[in-house]
């Protein structure tokens, strides 16, 4: 099967056998080297959150809740970068962006209604639930 | 019939049919996981000090499954990018990979990390009747040390005392026969039996106390170390390596138990919402899995498109390569929220 796949792929080098934007060798391998340099990255920050959860953070800023501040501030720049490169977000159409938009929105729209259970806006209370 | 823009983009939106698909879908899916990540957030930040659990999970297990999500993730983009330069013997290998990677993924989870958890115990000890069990719990020592107190004893059932004596005689042979176990007279207290075996989990404890008559008194438990040995300082903080129940055992009577189960999602709210989500993260990844297979197979709609039309192939590649970084994605976060933090 896979000889004939390999037949069929020195046509398609062609023209004839695309029907969308034309195959780019020189872009594409040049791009191969950094998908995997940025799988390196997540991998060495997956390490990195490991570590970092292990630091008392509470008690090195004297507060509460550091770990977990610190551990989605690395969670969300991997999630950047596998956004930006593996997901093509870099340079990738307006349209796509707007919808990235409205999501973000309503999402953090839906974060702020549960902390609405905590922090009373209106009456400016905030509430013990222990 | 030819739909249009099936493989060109339309010229307004820049965009081929597919792409603008996934994209909305994944919109969608933002909400869906942002409405399970704001539940974790609601039931963690009520829960009381002591009842949100820390180090029950295998965090290098969980850390091999994020390397392995993320290798994927690698394997998927160079897939869609060796048929873009029309490399078909490439693009199978590294889809394959890919494919590779998210069943070890399940296999790992479904095979090893849930399965141990099902015959885990954890009994909530009563407010009133914590000081009992001071031994093994350390609170005096976590509150010099100004840490949050203990209020669950864990680690594998070893026996299980029952009073017996009012009880369906012939069904409790049948279902001591049934699962293996085996009981016998406590030296103790002759109007008790003990019952124990190979088979003793939380699950089957459970069907045990339902039949009829049998009445349960206490738990036998190989303790896990932190209750085996709760004043050590070691014990004060979770560890990156796991460690499975001691041989210490320790005994807890039913009556000062809140509630017992498995690390199950009745267990606790973490349990619960560890389940909900690392449950619907594992449907993800299944589906993922099959779609990916389907275009790897030889089949038409799968690889046998390369022949036809491969640019097409490359976008459905794309589409599903999008897919698959949405589920690494969401891992990312999964990951530190219920193994680290």
């Amino acid at each position: 099967m896979s000889q004939s796949h390999d037949h069929g792929k020195e046509v398609a080098h062609g023209a004839s056998h695309d029907n969308g934007a034309p195959a780019d060798h020189a872009h594409h391998d040049m791009h191969l080297g950094l998908y995997w340099g940025i799988g390196g990255v997540l991998v060495a920050f997956t390490a990195i959150t490991v570590w970092l959860s292990y630091v008392d953070f509470d008690k090195m800023f004297a507060g509460h809740g550091w770990n977990i501040i610190i551990g989605m501030i690395v969670a969300t720049f991997k999630v950047c970068l596998v956004g930006a490169i593996f997901m093509h977000l870099k340079g990738e159409k307006p349209l796509v962006w707007k919808f990235l938009y409205f999501t973000l929105f309503f999402v953090a729209g839906l974060f702020f209604l549960t902390l609405l259970h905590y922090v009373d806006p209106i009456f400016g209370t905030t509430h013990a639930h222990h | 019939m030819q739909i249009p823009h099936e493989v060109t983009a339309r010229p307004d939106t820049g965009l081929y049919n597919a792409k603008l698909g996934i994209w909305l879908f994944l919109a969608s899916e933002v909400m869906l996981f942002g409405g399970l990540f704001s539940a974790y957030i609601f039931l963690r930040m009520g829960a009381e000090d002591g009842y949100w659990p820390h180090g029950l999970l295998n965090v290098p297990v969980g850390a091999a499954n994020t390397v392995v999500l993320i290798l994927s993730s690698v394997t998927v983009v160079l897939a869609w990018a060796s048929l873009k330069m029309r490399k078909f013997s490439q693009y199978k290998l590294w889809m394959g990979i890919s494919i590779l990677c998210g069943a070890l993924f399940l296999i790992v989870k479904l095979a090893y990390e849930w399965p141990q958890k099902f015959e885990h115990f954890g009994a909530f000890i009563k407010k009133d009747a914590i000081a009992k069990y001071e031994p093994y719990l350390g609170n005096a020592h976590l509150k010099e040390k100004k840490l949050a107190p203990r209020v669950e004893i864990s680690g594998h059932l070893h026996e299980v005392e029952i009073d017996a004596t009012a009880a369906d005689k012939e069904k409790l042979d049948v279902f001591l026969k049934e699962h293996d176990l085996t009981s016998a007279p406590d030296a103790h207290d002759a109007k008790l039996q003990l019952v124990k075996g190979h088979h003793l989990t939380p699950g089957v404890v459970e069907h045990l106390e339902k039949v009829p008559g049998v009445k349960l008194i206490a738990f036998e438990v190989a303790l896990d170390p932190v209750n085996a040995d709760p004043t050590n300082p070691e014990s004060d903080k979770p560890h990156f390596w796991y460690k499975g129940a001691t041989e210490k055992i320790g005994k807890i009577q039913r009556q000062d138990v809140e509630s017992w189960s498995a690390f199950a999602p009745k267990h606790s709210p973490y349990f619960a919402v560890y389940f909900t989500i690392t449950g619907l993260h594992g449907l993800h990844v299944l589906a993922g899995v099959l779609i990916m297979l389907y275009f790897w197979l030889p089949i038409e709609g799968g690889a046998n498109m390369f022949k036809r039309n491969p640019e097409h192939l490359a976008n459905r590649v794309e589409v599903v390569g999008l897919f698959w970084h949405f589920v690494d994605l969401v891992w990312i976060f999964v990951f530190p929220i219920f193994y680290l933090l």
